[in-house]
């Protein structure tokens, strides 16, 4: 029997499927239709001093037809008063006693952190997430991603809130910055129950050709905002993998957000250590709708893998995510096409070519159109796999037996390391490259 | 089976006639344009008889720069708007498109083209420049495509053209004989309007070349002379009862439609006669004007036609009845056609054999000779040393120069009636090659 609802930290909710602290979670309104229609929890929209917004506040990187690939706000945190957020997390509480209400809170003064505290408690919200990511705006005002980078301000703050509160805390990272790992242990060193990550990314997502001002344009300007959508998903799962692979950190509770929109998305974030998943941008592109989606393909795959819980898998990659020099050097691949499924796009040819090791040959049967790989100069570097447009046309094929074993750790250690800029030892020493004047022959 | 009623306004003409490959919208474009691979070497390329860049105006679309795509299609192909929507891309660049060995529907690659071009033109954007002048002259016989595109080159080398046309109209057949539902005749005249406003050529309409004093004169006044006369009237079948009043030939039946529209009768049976695409096309256009019954009539089998197989789809889904291996023996009426009496035919020993013991009679008010255009054999008489072949089609060298070194020729006159697509190619190629005549 699969059982789908988590205990994240001490916050109870029926599924992990939450939404994070964004426009979705802007009122009660929209949080009870969330409920209603399968979320287990959602973090209310950062509360604190209310702000005032600009407009217009979203840009967008489109991707061939692809819209809204990268996600990209200037929005502050609410601009609603305190007051009415806290009419309707009481609300939305009863109705969804069994849910989980998170306030996501950011504020300056200690005073004002323990006053904030007692509010959310008193309205009935099961647990808190300190907001220490956004990356504009508030930043300017010395909140936000200025203390999640800061991980000594950031324990500090931790510190008071854990003092203050009697609910569990979550820290919401930022990710602008070299090592997760810093504000990650100082969280954790403050006392958090929880951490959550990421929030978004710094960035610029296009400038308009005409005006030569940044999206979204505020009046002819615009400022840096904070990225997110599909495209930040490898950077979250990264930062994800180093916290829940650190010896400490990796202790707490940890949240997955950034770029999830598929149950996909959620198994992949649950096997390197999330255990509840925060989503924003997928539900301001499709709406609520789609946690059906999630919900029923994470099912799916628990019942094909025989688990009950997503405790049973979580963390289950974390294993075989290593360092570099782990990998085993003796491991060999190389391309295979297959000439029925090729369609003569010549792709691979050009890719590997001009891209990569110059190991693919175009046909010379000018009536089909299928290249050959030239094994002897490939080096299973998986270019043209990814290039082709073919689902399995070209496939890494695997050509050691098996046997052998030697990582660039046990060859450091053998004292059997290229060390000189001419090391025979080197992984090139002898490999094919065509002369440079080769790349001339074809000039007319 | 499509039923079209006779069109009685241009509203109604249109609606029968509607565009097979209509103006794409920027959204259509823009996804459609989203799919292309970009191959390497690409086969649509090669399969372009310009050899238009397509995976490069396609991105050039995708990345909505929609006046450099319309620069890359011109470059390679004057006549690049026409061609999106007349070439018969089914068997050219879709046609190679790689996504056909994938069994997904190929890029749309002459709709897409047309959108850019289109789009270019509407706009009036200039992107041609003319070269800088030579003080060499070139006349053109025949403003259709293969002569445009002649003018257009010669234009941006710095040559000085005159163009005589003996109809009132540019574009040779585009407008005067390719199907209305391939594309309009304002859509034809826009296009030239738009090279001749940048590219200032002269073209003097109701000016036919017909004699050897014209010719004298142009030798005289010019430094090259481009022959691009097409093909002429249908030929003459040489069949009892041929003269009688409702016997037309195709082309001059299509001209007067695409002039006249729907202003023109077509009565209740028709027959056409011919197996290629001018005969599909004949038939298709019979039955959208409202013939009540058009049958098509093939001396030969089915798969021995000469039509692309899409276009005789097109007529039989316009409602058109086809007859093969018949061959028409007279034409029966008393002044008017009432029929046409057929003999049926069959292969014996690989020769096609007319059975005179197997005739029957098929009624109809009006028959259309889709049988060929006889070609342009009485003017190149007139032109001293002028080589033609077998087929009376005027015999050229890499250069496009005829066997009289200040002749040029290109389009239909030269391949026997191809495509709008290869008669471009030819004057684009043919005005290089006068360059480097002029130039050795
Ligand atoms: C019924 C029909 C349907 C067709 N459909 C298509 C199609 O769908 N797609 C496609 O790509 N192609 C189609 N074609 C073919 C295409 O129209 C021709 O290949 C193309 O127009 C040839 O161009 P051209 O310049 O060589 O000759 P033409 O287009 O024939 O132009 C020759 C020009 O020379 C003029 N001329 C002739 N003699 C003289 C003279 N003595 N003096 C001065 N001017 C003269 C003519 O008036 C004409 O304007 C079709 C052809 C026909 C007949
Ligand atoms: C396979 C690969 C190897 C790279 N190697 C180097 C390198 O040796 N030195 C370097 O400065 N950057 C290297 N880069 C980073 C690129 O120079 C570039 O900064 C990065 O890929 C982002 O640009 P892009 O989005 O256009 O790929 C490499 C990138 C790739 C994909
Ligand atoms: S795997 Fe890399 S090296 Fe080998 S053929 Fe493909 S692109 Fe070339
Ligand atoms: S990329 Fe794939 S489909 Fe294209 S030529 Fe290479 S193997 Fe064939
Ligand atoms: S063959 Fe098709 S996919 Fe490839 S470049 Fe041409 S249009 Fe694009």
């Amino acid at each position: 029997m699969i059982d789908l609802s988590v205990n994240f930290g001490g916050i109870k909710a029926p599924n992990p499927f939450w939404l994070a602290s964004a426009p979705p979670t802007n009122s009660g309104y929209q949080i009870m239709k969330a409920f209603d229609a399968g979320w287990g929890g959602a973090v209310w929209k950062t509360l604190g001093v209310p702000v005032v917004n600009v407009s217009s506040r979203y840009g967008s990187v489109n991707y061939r037809n692809t819209k809204m690939m990268g996600f990209n706000n200037i929005e502050l945190i609410t601009d609603r008063p305190l007051a009415d957020n806290l009419r309707e997390i009481e609300e939305v509480k009863k109705y969804f006693p069994d849910h989980a209400v998170i306030a996501s809170l950011m504020v300056e003064s200690r005073a004002e952190w323990e006053q904030i505290i007692k509010d959310v408690q008193n309205a009935g919200a099961d647990g808190i997430e300190l907001n220490f990511g956004c990356p504009h705006g508030m930043c300017e005002r010395g909140m936000g991603s200025a203390v999640g980078q800061e991980p000594e301000v950031l324990k500090t703050i931790v510190g008071w809130v854990k003092e203050a509160a009697n609910i569990p805390v979550i820290t919401k990272l930022s990710p602008n910055i070299s090592h997760i790992t810093d504000p990650g242990l100082a969280a954790v060193q403050g006392g958090t129950d929880s951490i959550s990550l990421i929030n978004t990314i710094k960035s610029i997502v296009g400038i308009d050709l005409d005006s030569y001002a940044p999206y979204p344009i505020v009046d002819g300007k615009g400022s840096n905002g904070g990225y997110c959508g599909p495209a930040v998903k490898p950077i979250a799962m990264h930062m994800l993998k180093d916290l829940a692979q650190h010896p400490e950190i990796g202790k707490v509770p940890l949240s997955g957000i950034g770029g999830i929109e598929t149950w996909r998305d959620v198994v992949e974030f649950i096997l390197l250590g999330a255990t509840s998943v925060q989503v924003c941008t997928a539900v301001m592109h499709y709406g609520f709708g789609i946690v059906r989606e999630m919900e029923a393909g994470l099912r799916q795959f628990m019942e094909e893998k025989n688990y009950n819980t997503i405790y049973d898998f979580a963390g289950k990659a974390l294993p075989n995510v290593t360092e570099w020099k782990h990998l085993n050097l003796k491991h060999k691949v190389v391309a295979e096409i297959n000439p029925d499924k090729c369609i003569g796009c010549d792709l691979c040819y050009i890719s590997c070519d001009d891209g990569a090791h110059q190991a693919i040959a175009l046909s010379d049967d000018p009536t089909n159109r299928i290249p050959s790989i030239i094994e002897e100069n490939c080096v299973g570097c998986n270019l043209c796999s990814l290039v082709c447009p073919v689902e399995d046309c070209i496939t890494m094929v695997k050509k050691d037996d098996g046997t052998e074993s030697l990582t660039w750790n046990e060859r450091t250690l053998n004292d059997d390391i290229p060390v000189t800029f001419d090391d025979d030892r080197a992984g090139g020493k002898g490999h094919f490259v065509p002369t440079p004047q080769d790349a001339l022959k074809h000039r007319k | 089976m499509a039923e079209y009623k006779k069109p009685k306004t241009k509203a109604e003409f249109d609606k029968n006639f509607k565009q097979k490959k209509p103006l794409m919208n920027d959204t259509e474009a823009f996804y459609e344009a989203s799919r292309c691979l970009f191959c390497y070497d690409a086969p649509c390329i090669q399969a372009c008889p310009t050899s238009i860049d397509i995976p490069l105006f396609i991105k050039q679309i995708h990345t909505d720069n929609i006046t450099g795509a319309s620069k890359t299609i011109f470059d390679s192909n004057w006549l690049g708007n026409a061609c999106g929507v007349v070439c018969p891309t089914g068997v050219l660049c879709e046609g190679a498109c790689v996504y056909n060995h994938q069994d997904v529907p190929p890029i749309q690659i002459g709709r897409l083209q047309n959108y850019a071009t289109n789009k270019t033109i509407d706009a009036e954007k200039v992107i041609f420049k003319v070269g800088e002048s030579n003080g060499k002259k070139i006349a053109i016989i025949g403003a259709g495509p293969a002569g445009i595109a002649c003018a257009c080159e010669a234009r941006t080398l710095g040559y000085d053209v005159d163009i005589y046309e003996a109809k009132d109209k540019p574009s040779g057949l585009t407008v005067y004989g390719i199907a209305p539902y391939k594309i309009t005749n304002e859509e034809v005249l826009k296009e030239v309007d738009y090279l001749q406003k940048q590219l200032s050529f002269n073209i003097k309409y109701n000016n036919a070349i017909n004699s050897k004093e014209e010719l004298a004169a142009l030798e005289t006044n010019y430094d090259a002379i481009f022959i691009g006369v097409g093909l002429g009237v249908t030929r003459h079948l040489g069949m009892d009862g041929e003269d009688k009043e409702g016997v037309v030939g195709a082309v001059e039946f299509i001209e007067e439609l695409r002039m006249k529209q729907h202003e023109i009768k077509v009565p209740a049976k028709v027959v056409v006669l011919g197996g290629g695409n001018t005969a599909m096309d004949a038939a298709s256009e019979a039955a959208r004007m409202g013939a009540r019954k058009t049958v098509l009539a093939y001396r030969n089998s089915k798969q021995k036609m000469g039509a692309y197989g899409f276009e005789y789809d097109l007529a039989i889904s316009a409602g058109v009845d086809s007859l093969f291996n018949v061959t028409p023996i007279a034409i029966t009426g008393n002044g008017k056609v009432e029929g046409v009496k057929f003999a049926k035919t069959e292969m014996v020993d690989g020769k096609l054999q007319t059975n005179m013991n197997n005739t029957f009679i098929v009624r109809c008010d009006m028959v259309i000779k889709a049988t060929g255009q006889a070609k342009q054999g009485h003017l190149y008489a007139m032109i001293d040393d002028l080589d033609l072949d077998n087929k009376t089609r005027i015999k050229i060298n890499d250069e496009f120069q005829t066997s009289n070194p200040k002749y040029f020729a290109g389009g239909d006159a030269v391949n026997g009636g191809a495509e709008v697509v290869n008669a471009a190619y030819d004057g684009k190629m043919a005005a290089q090659g006068i360059h480097n005549w002029l130039n050795k």
